[in-house]
């Protein structure tokens, strides 16, 4: 690993001071994904600003929902009472990430700024416009098994790995952050960006903010809801699809629905159409076939991820069945 | 004295090693093994040390450590805790699980430096004297191991898994023991062990 500085914040303020003065440091906080990323060469930070002990690791009941501070650990959040009892949504898709190790050093914060898993991305010796823009996409053309099927660009087919964060793109989350000039507060949905010309940008982050809290509304999915996630192995694999299902339901029919995706884009994929089609049907087989037909709309697979077309809507149907509570 | 003995030993197997390094690298390429200013063993000493005070199995370290080290290689390769081990170095095994202020984590994605003032607890802190901790009897008597080269990190973890209440179930032990790979496939014996353990109630 090359060499660093390194400074540790013990305020927000200070840590965006510490930034402000030398723009292409890094924050650190579980470290990860960063620590990865730095010994396997993919990045090389000149100066590290060590975040991980700023007081922003509280998890508030706020007036129509809940306030996570940025720095709470994936554990922490997981096993939280009021996440489990208002939002167990969010938790289910948490324990599906990773393992207990590494829930217990991921911040939240951090888990929304993990990079792709390509391993095109990873290896340095490989073309990729995301670590080095210009250089080509080595997984268009390549082996490209875990790639996206929605939003992909010329540039770039990579997904965003994170399982959190399509439960909370799903949940109507908002992301805090702080800049130089005070705080502002970004819908969930436009936080990551899909890839166009500029895959190396995962987001809408200012490269002078921190990220201090994520806010989750009130929310009527505390009995429908199920995070259903397909990988190669039982457990500690990245998804190769995702779903977060969430319904709001009076006897059968379904009042309001929330659906989202991983692994199949380059941001957590929400299906806002599929969820106003719902509205009004009644919970059967047949009423989420086709919401899953309509969630297909636009998708379009690469060498290797074909399968995906067929995964996906089948994932869909599946994690609806669980959370309509159709399936033992 | 007996730790400065070590020492003298560790250093002159590091120079070993270093001249076994040096001389394979002239043999594979002499032009990079001199020429690289990268080449990292070079210019790892000039680099400006971090003091980090941690308190490790109970004994209080006042150390100097480079931003850089991870807690793994600072157990093992400063503090001669040989017991935590090194495999895939990339948090993907959990053979490198040790317990930060009671919570279990990769050491080998943990910068040392960010550890300042914690707790930390290797397997070589786990046993009272001679006296085996309840895991390590349980890996023992079900025969948790073959190589034996991810038990500690196993043993770490399955503590930390009883601890946090996630042992309830052999389903539910095999899902928060899947940060810990076993080559060998000692899979269900693990199992058994940690079933063992929660089931004879005993404090871990």
């Amino acid at each position: 690993m090359k060499a660093f500085q390194y400074v540790r914040a013990n305020t927000a303020k200070s840590a965006l001071e510490a930034l402000a003065k030398d723009p292409s440091a890094q924050f650190i906080a579980g470290g990860t994904n960063l620590v990865d990323l730095m010994k396997r060469g993919v990045t090389a930070p000149d100066k590290l600003i060590d975040i991980s002990r700023l007081p922003l690791n509280k998890i508030e009941k706020v007036a129509n929902g809940v306030r996570i501070g940025a720095m709470s650990l994936n554990s922490q959040v997981a096993d939280d009472k009021l996440i489990l009892e208002k939002w167990p949504l969010l938790a289910q898709a948490l324990n599906a990430g990773a393992s207990a190790q590494l829930r217990n050093k991921a911040t939240v914060g951090g888990n929304m700024l993990q990079r792709t898993r390509c391993g095109y991305f990873y290896d340095t010796e490989m073309p990729c416009n995301k670590r080095q823009p210009g250089t080509g996409c080595g997984a268009k053309e390549g082996y490209n098994r875990m790639h996206a099927i929605f939003g992909t660009s010329e540039h770039c087919i990579a997904v965003h790995p994170s399982d959190m964060c399509v439960a909370l793109v799903a949940l109507d989350a908002a992301v805090v952050v702080q800049g130089p000039k005070g705080e502002r507060t970004i819908p969930f949905t436009e936080f990551h960006r899909l890839p166009g010309d500029r895959p190396e940008k995962d987001n809408t982050l200012g490269k002078d903010e921190l990220i201090v809290a994520v806010t989750l509304p009130d929310s009527p999915y505390t009995q429908h809801a199920h995070y259903l996630k397909v990988r190669d192995r039982a457990s500690y694999a990245f998804a190769l699809v995702s779903v977060a299902a969430a319904l709001e339901l009076e006897g059968k029919t379904i009042k309001s629905a929330r659906l989202a995706m991983g692994g199949v884009a380059h941001k957590p994929w929400r299906l806002q159409e599929v969820e106003k089609a719902l509205v009004g049907k009644t919970v059967s087989e047949a009423t989420f076939q086709q919401a899953a037909q309509q969630a297909m709309a636009g998708a379009r697979a690469f060498e290797y991820n074909a399968f995906k077309l067929k995964l996906a809507p089948n994932t869909i149907v599946e994690a609806l069945k669980m959370a309509a509570g159709l399936t033992a | 004295m007996k730790t400065s003995k070590k020492t003298i030993e560790n250093e002159a197997r590091r120079d070993f090693l270093k001249q076994s390094s040096v001389l394979s690298a002239l043999v594979l390429s002499p032009e990079k093994a001199i020429k690289d200013p990268n080449w990292d063993e070079k210019i790892a000493a000039p680099f400006e040390k971090v003091p980090l005070k941690l308190e490790i199995n109970g004994v209080k370290h006042t150390l100097n450590v480079e931003p850089r080290t991870t807690l793994l290689d600072l157990l093992r390769e400063q503090l001669h805790l040989t017991g935590t081990k090194k495999g895939c170095d990339y948090g993907q095994c959990g053979a490198c699980t040790v317990h930060s202020d009671g919570q279990r984590i990769n050491s080998c994605l943990t910068l040392a430096v960010t550890e300042e003032g914690k707790k930390i607890t290797t397997i070589e802190g786990l046993a009272k004297g001679d006296t085996l901790h309840p895991m390590q009897e349980a890996f023992v008597k079900h025969d948790g191991f073959q190589c034996g080269y991810c038990t500690p990190g196993q043993i770490m973890s399955a503590v930390a898994c009883i601890r946090e209440g996630h042992a309830n179930s052999e389903d539910e032990i095999r899902e928060y023991m899947s940060g810990n790979i076993c080559r060998c496939g000692a899979y269900p014996n693990i199992v058994d062990a940690i079933m063992d353990v929660k089931k004879g109630g005993q404090t871990v």
